[in-house]
């Protein structure tokens, strides 16, 4: 493992609670210290929440596992103070090639729209990702991480979750209001409660491999179909930090997952691919096989399913780790605010529909690239084959081939909490859909649109001309006098005056993506959802979409009656 | 959905001035083809002209038309 990170390794300590003569009651349990555990502590602690971490383990994750984290991941991290160093230790990237047997078919470049804080990928090994989260968790004293713990029993019951966890000084228990399971693709959670996944495993073995070497390929993402060092199957090569190289091998079905995650086998096909010249040396291998699949419901009870344990993806197209967080960013708010009683519990069921429906369509996306990587019949495979070798010359089939689209963050275009868009809007920023970031200034100075938005409720305010410090001062004390206090973020346009507090729109983007005309008014959740729009703000109508956007809409008082007399 | 509606946007009536050459050319691309080089012409022949089309209507509407009976 490299140096110059945060620590790695961790020390099981006893808690006080193992020796209590009765279980301990705790607001909020997450089970497992993976960048989806530890992200949630972390959101839920930034509230204010204590909560209680139990990882099986004591150090981070062995290998680098995940590797490509999107903007939108970045951009809940850096909510979450740890985006910064994430993107500086990362791999920031945006071209590749694509090659087919000998040759190169074609290269390309993502060319990320300018104007994001957050790069559209980085790559970057789990190990560091958990390191950094790690560092900035054990900045909160409302975290109370504790290493080598391993959740042996639950019982998930109406009035709480009673927990048996082993540890290196025996078993004790603890009760929770509410239990988080990010207890990974082996969910000891599922498996305790005896939930199963729904879905589809691809018979087809993938050899992963990070590599050492000091090697002068570029920062590209290589994905080669039928290379000549791997015959009729697939193979990827992307880089990360400190030297380290990615290398995904397609094996078939019939490989012998015990004899090809040997060095002496490993090896030789690796040397097949980089030539006999490079030297390198093996810091992981791994075997896998890919599985599109789903728990039916991701929250049963008081315990909720998030990251893995809740869904799998192939690993193409970075949807795991990066749909993980999106996971967190949408449930965490919603515990705290009905751990706080400033919502309903219809508001919890919401992370079930939002996260559901994100994960079908991450799967969609998965199971697309797997068979073009892996075509299962002779026509699947012709066609793919075909539309290899149209790519050469015909640009529209080079948007036909699938090595794996990358991870973009759901629109909850469907959801409940959401109030029908006004008309006359255009673009992306609908109601459900996750707020993009916009280069903007306050007090002259330059800063982002997304850390202004923060993660509170919050009323994005495209101001009129006419708007005078007063004016936005009454708004700001309306809004911040609702039931539930909506935070006034206003943008003036370049140009203008923009009174103290409020942010200017420098380069006219947050216009342009937002599609604002002056008194626009957006209505944003407290993981930057878009949740309710109108070109003109009516304050009965805000009230009304605070309302749904907080589970008290009516589609969630139709399903808390229909719940009624039936066991949580 | 109707059968009426289904043919909206496919074209049946006939639209090739020379069908009998346009059917000779297709007939004759696969000469000296291995069953399998065949099978690759077809794929790459249905995606140029799929493409082309571009309307998700008319591909949809074909490919129910061509799996007809199979």
């Amino acid at each position: 493992m490299s140096e110059g990170t945060a620590a790695t390794d961790f020390t099981y300590q006893p808690s006080p609670d193992q020796s209590a003569a009765t279980p301990v009651r705790h607001p909020v349990v997450i089970i497992g210290a993976g960048p989806v555990g530890l992200a949630a502590a972390l959101d839920l602690a930034q509230r204010g929440r204590k909560v209680v971490v139990l990882d099986d383990d004591n150090t981070v994750s062995t290998g680098s596992r995940a590797i490509c984290w999107s903007k939108r991941a970045l951009e809940i991290m850096d909510r979450l103070s740890v985006g910064d160093a994430l993107v500086e230790k990362g791999v920031t990237w945006q071209k590749g090639k694509v090659f087919f047997g000998e040759e190169q078919l074609y290269a390309f470049d993502l060319l990320p729209e300018e104007g994001h804080r957050m790069p559209a990928f980085i790559n970057l090994q789990q190990y560091h990702f958990e390191a950094f989260t790690v560092r900035e968790v054990l900045k909160h004293p409302e975290i109370d991480l504790r290493w080598n713990n391993r959740l042996v029993g639950v019982d998930n019951r109406e009035d709480g979750v009673t927990l048996t966890i082993e540890t290196p000084d025996g078993e004790y228990s603890l009760v929770a209001d509410y239990m988080l399971a990010a207890d990974g693709a082996r969910s000891a959670t599922r498996r305790l409660l005896g939930l199963d996944f729904k879905g589809q495993i691809f018979k087809d073995r993938f050899l992963i491999a990070d590599v050492i070497m000091k090697a002068d390929f570029p920062t590209e993402r290589w994905f080669w179909f039928d290379p000549p060092f791997n015959k009729g199957q697939s193979a990827l090569l992307h880089k990360q930090p400190d030297d380290v190289w990615r290398i995904d091998l397609q094996l078939g079905w019939d490989a012998d997952p015990e004899e090809e995650r040997k060095p002496e086998n490993v090896i030789p096909r690796l040397k097949a691919m980089l030539g006999n010249d490079v030297d390198f040396e093996l810091e992981w291998v791994s075997v896998y096989t890919f599985q599109c699949r789903r728990l039916e419901k991701f929250r049963h009870g008081r315990i909720f399913f998030i990251g893995d344990s809740a869904h799998q993806v192939s690993p193409f197209g970075a949807r795991g780790a990066n749909s993980g967080l999106q996971d967190i960013d949408n449930l965490a708010w919603k515990l705290d605010l009905v751990l706080d009683g400033k919502a309903p519990e219809s508001l919890l069921a919401s992370y079930h529909d939002e996260r559901a429906f994100a994960a079908d369509e991450n799967i969609l996306n998965s199971t697309r690239s797997t068979d073009f990587i892996t075509p299962k019949s002779d026509a699947s495979r012709a066609f793919r084959d075909a539309v290899l070798d149209l790519a050469r010359d015909h640009g529209f089939a080079r948007r036909l081939v699938n090595s794996g689209r990358l991870s973009l963050p759901s629109t909850y275009s469907d959801s409940g909490l959401n109030s029908p868009d006004s008309p006359g809007f255009i673009g992306a920023m609908i109601p459900g859909a996750p707020c993009v970031d916009a280069p903007v200034t306050l007090d002259g100075k330059d800063t982002w649109l997304l850390h202004h938005l923060g993660g509170d409720f919050c009323a994005l305010y495209f101001a009129r001309e006419t708007e005078t410090a007063e004016s936005l001062a009454q708004l700001r004390d309306n809004l911040a006098a609702l039931e539930m206090p909506v935070k006034l973020v206003a943008v003036f346009p370049p140009g203008t005056t923009a009174p103290a507090g409020a942010l200017t729109d420098r380069d006219h983007l947050a216009d342009a993506r937002y599609d604002s005309r002056p008194g626009t008014f957006y209505l944003i959740r407290p993981d930057q959802h878009v949740t309710a729009r109108w070109r003109q703000a009516d304050p009965q109508a805000i009230r009304g979409a605070l309302q749904r956007a907080l589970g008290k809409g009516p589609a969630s008082a139709e399903a808390d009656a229909e719940k009624e007399g039936t066991a949580a | 959905m109707s059968a009426q509606q289904m043919t909206a946007q496919l074209k049946s009536e006939a639209r090739l001035t020379r069908p009998d050459d346009i059917y000779q050319v297709l007939i004759d691309a696969h000469r000296d083809l291995t069953p399998e080089q065949s099978q690759a012409f077809n794929s790459r022949l249905v995606l140029l002209l799929a493409n082309h089309i571009g309307d998700d209507e008319v591909i949809a509407e074909s490919v129910e038309a061509a799996r007809k009976g199979l």
